[in-house]
């Protein structure tokens, strides 16, 4: 019997001066991921992209409880988006999606 | 809930603009007292702008120096003439003798060593031995963590791992601070906490360096200051009245 991987889910916060687009986002964390853990620690992390607002600069994020720490440390390391200074915060994490938009106070 | 502090926020502090804005950040991001390094030949006119910025933002200010003496004799001038001055002295050790003598002084709270030139770290045992002590902090600083990459971060991430061992082993307190310039390169306390596991830091451990570690600096340092305290373990407690 297989165990069922328990999952995180992060309310990312984007700041930056430049228009990001939801492929620049995830190429970057995708990068950072690859930068600091290399490519066993992202085949760990099972990083998806939930929802992205570009508009309001926020997006949520999942991963596998496992890799949460690591993940976050990868969105910590992120500096720059496009080659221009940007950085990404992790407001809020929670084990449910309905949890996370209740705690970050977004609307379905 | 837990108090959070960043002993190392360097906003340009010429510029009070970015000053406040940077402030107003880390306080967004869930600080509640910063220290800022000030020069040390700030005018008391300064340090006051910055501390109405501090309260306006609702932060608490350090007011902060940081050493950088090229001699162990340099550094105890320094000392002599600026330690009833500001709440938190930090060393940054340039050279072997100097961090002895840092580690050794009981004025001294904070070493800190280039992130840059692995080869100027001498936090080794002997170092971890004095610092344990003197009650001295090793600090450091998460920016550049941040800006550097490819092998010089290996190299420092290799680095602040054996010295965080040995700062285990000899139970010296760890802080783990900001040392941003902008915001750009300011993180929450919580995102600190999870880069810190490149370093074989726990979480509580990392959210220690991140609260109380610091504000036991802090604390302690103040008591000092105040002109109740009398020596370690000794102060005033009440003033009686003059009498005839």
């Amino acid at each position: 019997m297989t165990r069922r991987m328990k999952r995180r889910y992060l309310f990312l916060h984007v700041v930056g001066d430049q228009s990001i687009s939801e492929g620049a986002l995830m190429d970057t964390l995708w990068k950072a991921i690859f930068q600091l853990f290399g490519e066993y620690g992202a085949s760990q992390a099972r990083l998806t992209l939930i929802e992205y607002n570009s508009q309001e600069r926020w997006a949520i994020v999942r991963c596998l409880n496992e890799a949460l720490q690591m993940v976050r440390a990868s969105i910590t390391s992120i500096t720059k988006i496009n080659d221009k200074p940007a950085a990404i915060h992790v407001s809020r994490v929670s084990g449910t999606l309905k949890g996370l938009r209740r705690k970050a106070q977004v609307q379905d | 809930m837990r108090k959070f502090a960043d002993l190392h926020l360097c906003p340009p502090i010429n510029d009070l603009e970015r000053v406040k804005e940077i402030v107003g950040k880390s306080f967004g991001l869930g600080y509640s007292l910063v220290g800022i390094p000030l020069s040390t030949g700030i005018a008391d006119k300064a340090i006051h702008q910055l501390q109405v910025i501090c309260h306006n933002a609702k932060m608490d200010l350090v007011k902060r120096i940081d050493l950088t003496p090229r001699t162990p004799h340099d550094l105890l001038r320094d000392l002599r003439r600026f330690r009833r001055r500001f709440e938190v002295i930090s060393v940054l050790c340039a050279s072997k003798a100097v961090a002895r003598q840092a580690a050794k002084d009981r004025r001294v709270d904070i070493l800190s060593f280039s992130a840059t030139n692995l080869r100027r770290r001498f936090f080794d045992h002997a170092e971890a031995e004095l610092a344990s002590n003197a009650l001295s902090c090793l600090e450091i600083d998460m920016a550049p963590l941040l800006t550097l990459t490819g092998f010089p971060r290996a190299h420092l991430i290799s680095r602040l791992r054996q010295e965080v061992a040995i700062a285990k082993k000899f139970n010296v307190p760890v802080i783990l601070s900001s040392g941003a310039t902008d915001e750009y390169l300011l993180r929450n306390p919580h995102d600190y906490a999870a880069l810190a596991i490149l370093f074989n830091f726990t979480l509580p451990r990392s959210l220690r360096a991140l609260s109380e570690d610091p504000l036991a600096v802090v604390e302690r340092n103040r008591g000092k200051l105040s002109p109740d305290y009398l020596a370690p373990g000794l102060r005033i407690v009440k003033r009686g009245g003059q009498s005839e």
